[in-house]
């Protein structure tokens, strides 16, 4: 075994506190000037060394989000988010992008070491290339050369919009439109990093695409921008994991994906988040509300979104896959656990456009403590989406008496030749088979652990092996005190 | 090795087990019969420590040792072992993942090293072999569409596997067709040690014939009314419970 996979391997082995990435590393930061104004939209754009139409981009978005309400729809529950009171871009000082690890401060490599992110050159071994978000800059970048080799762009969004802005100019705002909905608009006018990402025709990107976000500034908001785009006939898995350090105060986490997968390229989009939940009263923790969105423009194209959402105090995210090509493909594999005072607003939305498209969604949501565990989804056919194919599968597993389980799902259909599946269970861990595992050895926590994992299991088989095994860890380690 | 003394259990508001006394010792294997009802498996619950099954008098030592109250994961890895009437489905969770996790978290607790994946699958495919457990079934989730006799069989192969020194086994012969019965039957008769003991729940004389009892138990409306030899199987079978019952009363 390459010594790197020893390391992780070693590292997921100790997860076993409650918060493992409750640590904050002491490094100094160079931040905007408290608040949101048009002047903290310059001053970003500022520190991005950005040309002017991206400028003017962004201010647009502000004066939108300005006459914009936030939404209240979802069945989500928060105190009143004061938008001046943040800081709205954060960056460790004096780190211009760095050309090789040696040059990178030891502390970050020491916080990704302690996230279990062996973020060294071995990770070529094992075919993962990492793109750093350490708050608002991408601090290291690997493999870029045997990327280039094939021609795949990996890279800093900040560095495409200056390398290559005919092509962000092409796709970015064209998935998720900038007056999309209040928190993407405010993403679109600080956004403060991200990844980009293009693999050219034909090309199947030879490894794993991976970022690991983490927020480590307090009162910072995290306002990632990601654009993946696959031409034609290609093929990308991208890896997102997430860990935020704990705080008593909440932080705001606002970002945007967009994938584009032109005729015949496949996307898989996998998401590990970790964020911090707050803890066991429900102090602190992370506000995530993100906007995902796969557009599927060629024909026979694929965009797969798989998430395991175990973190955060309040999660409102919906990855959604617009079928527009004939015979695209979409789906999306989600599991969602909520203890304590966590509430989850999740699901997706598929719309059917092209011809013969087909969509798939397996939902699995586990609401433990006091916790609230929504499936929100829509699944719409439009009138000229012939033979258009929905399956739908949310199971939802209590544990406990105090948390819920709401399933919301939406079905919209223009078009008669559409068959629409849904199915959805409602369950609990049952005392049979808990003391079943008991009676065989297993402690209470690893019990239900085991049990919830295969409660998964559908969804966690679609998540690359390594990742795999640190989500199934994740799942135990979420579900610590739900029980007993 | 077990002395269940003057034993009180409720469940829920019912009584069940209503003044059981009960000695096995180390190295013997007792048979417990008795109607539909009359508590034996709320005997077995109760040795194992399941919730909701309430001890209000009485006591259940082991080795000395008063179980009442001892979750039942300390008593697993203490070595009690119950091979269940109605073994349940776990879905999602491989058959081998299960033993797997159940193996090492036994070893945890006993203090010796846990074994890695390769280790274990040979372990298991060793003695699933000798119980004509299958491949395919150890890829299966744990239980889940296995036939009755599927799932008697994977009980014992973890008995087997996970070495314990008490072994209830309850109504492990039901379901079982008569060549399954003799391979189930070999591995109890070659678990059979001077430090282990077992108690062995049934319905049928039978049994008895492959795992020879030292004694059989009379269990009804929540007491022991009469024990003797391996004899008193056949005499059960012959008279039938409601005579025993008469007789003893
Ligand atoms: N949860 C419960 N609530 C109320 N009564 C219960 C409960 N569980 C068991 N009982 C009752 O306790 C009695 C003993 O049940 P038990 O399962 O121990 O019988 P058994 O001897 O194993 O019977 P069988 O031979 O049919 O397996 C039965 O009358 C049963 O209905
Ligand atoms: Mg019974």
């Amino acid at each position: 075994m390459s010594s790197a996979a020893a390391e992780t391997k070693s590292q997921v082995a100790a997860i076993g506190e409650k918060y493992k990435y409750g640590f904050v590393t002491d490094i100094e930061m160079e931040r905007a000037p408290k608040g949101l104004s048009a002047d903290t939209v310059r001053y970003v754009s500022a520190k991005k060394n950005e040309p002017e139409w991206m400028l003017e981009w962004r201010l647009g978005a502000f004066k939108r989000w300005g006459e914009m309400k936030e939404p209240s729809w979802a069945r989500v529950h928060y105190p009143k988010i004061d938008y001046q009171a943040a800081y709205y871009y954060a960056a460790p000082k004096n780190t211009p992008l760095k050309q090789s690890l040696d040059e990178v401060d030891p502390k970050l490599l020491e916080t990704y070491k302690k996230l279990g992110i062996p973020l060294s050159e071995q990770m070529a071994l094992a075919g993962v290339a990492v793109d750093a978000v350490f708050d608002s800059v991408s601090v290291a970048t690997t493999f870029k050369d045997k990327l280039n080799e094939a021609g795949v762009i990996f890279c800093p969004i900040s560095e495409a919009i200056r390398d290559y802005p005919e092509m962000v100019k092409q796709y970015l705002g064209t998935v998720v439109p900038v007056t999309d909905n209040f928190f993407a608009t405010l993403n679109a006018a600080v956004f403060s990093d991200g990844t980009f990402v293009y693999v050219p025709k034909g090309v199947r990107c030879p490894m794993e695409l991976s970022t690991y976000f983490r927020i480590n500034a307090s009162e910072t908001g995290q306002f990632e921008r990601t654009l993946i785009i696959a031409d034609e006939g290609s093929y990308v898995s991208y890896l997102e994991g997430c860990t935020a350090p704990k705080r008593d105060e909440n932080q705001l986490h606002a970002a945007v994906v967009e994938l584009i997968a032109l005729e015949g390229a496949e996307i898989k989009y996998s998401t590990v988040q970790n964020w911090y939940p707050g803890d066991e009263n429900g102090l602190g923790g992370i506000f995530n509300f993100v906007t995902k969105r796969g557009d599927c423009r060629g024909a026979r194209s694929k965009i797969s979104w798989t998430q395991v959402e175990t973190g955060s105090a309040i999660t409102w995210k919906y990855p959604s896959c617009i079928l527009r090509g004939d015979g695209s493909v979409g789906e999306f594999y989600s599991i969602a656990i909520a203890n304590h005072y966590q509430q989850a607003d999740t699901g997706t939305k598929m719309i059917h456009i092209g011809k013969n498209t087909r969509s798939r969604i397996i939902s699995k949501g586990i609401s433990a403590g006091k916790a609230h565990n929504t499936y929100r989804g829509l699944v719409s056919v439009l009138g000229k989406a012939e033979n258009a194919r929905n399956f739908t599968q949310c199971d939802s597993l209590l544990i406990g008496k105090e948390c819920g389980a709401h399933t919301v799902p939406y079905i919209e259909s223009r078009n008669p030749s559409a068959r629409i599946e849904h199915e959805a269970t409602t369950s609990k861990i049952a005392e049979d088979q808990l003391f079943y595992c008991l009676q065989r050895g297993l402690g209470q926590e690893e019990a239900v652990a085991l049990i919830v994992n295969g409660f998964c299991k559908e969804v966690l088989q679609q998540l690359p092996m390594e990742f795999a095994v640190e989500a199934q860890k994740l799942v135990g380690i979420s579900l610590e005190g739900s029980v007993g | 090795m077990l002395e269940i003394k003057n034993l009180h259990v409720r469940v829920g508001d019912k009584d069940i087990l209503k003044g059981l006394n009960l000695t096995v010792g180390a190295g013997q294997v007792h048979a417990i019969m008795g109607p539909n009802g009359s508590g034996k498996s709320t005997l077995s619950y109760v040795l194992a420590g399941r919730a909701g099954y309430d001890v209000t008098d009485g006591a259940i030592l082991y080795n000395g040792e008063n179980l009442v109250g001892m979750p039942p994961e300390e008593r697993a890895a203490k070595g009690v072992f119950l091979a269940m009437q109605y073994p349940v489905e776990i879905p999602g969770v491989t058959t081998m993942m299960f033993l797997k996790s159940a193996l090492n978290a036994l070893a945890r607790a006993r203090g010796q090293s846990e074994m890695d994946a390769i280790a274990v699958l040979k372990a298991v495919r060793k003695k699933a072999a000798t119980l004509n457990v299958s491949e395919e079934m150890l890829k299966r989730a744990l239980n889940v569409g296995f036939s009755g006799g599927e799932k008697k069989r994977l009980e014992i192969l973890q008995m087997a596997l996970f070495e314990p020194k008490l072994a209830i086994l309850d109504e492990t012969d039901s379901g079982l067709d008569i060549d399954a019965l003799k391979l189930v039957a070999e591995g109890v008769n070659s678990l059979r040690s001077p430090e282990r003991a077992m108690l062995v729940i049934t319905h049928y004389q039978r049994l008895l014939d492959y795992i020879v009892p030292d004694r059989v138990h009379v269990l009804s409306n929540g007491r022991i009314i009469k024990e003797g030899g391996k004899e008193l199987a056949l005499e059960l079978e012959a008279k039938g419970y409601e005579q025993i019952v008469k007789d003893a009363a």
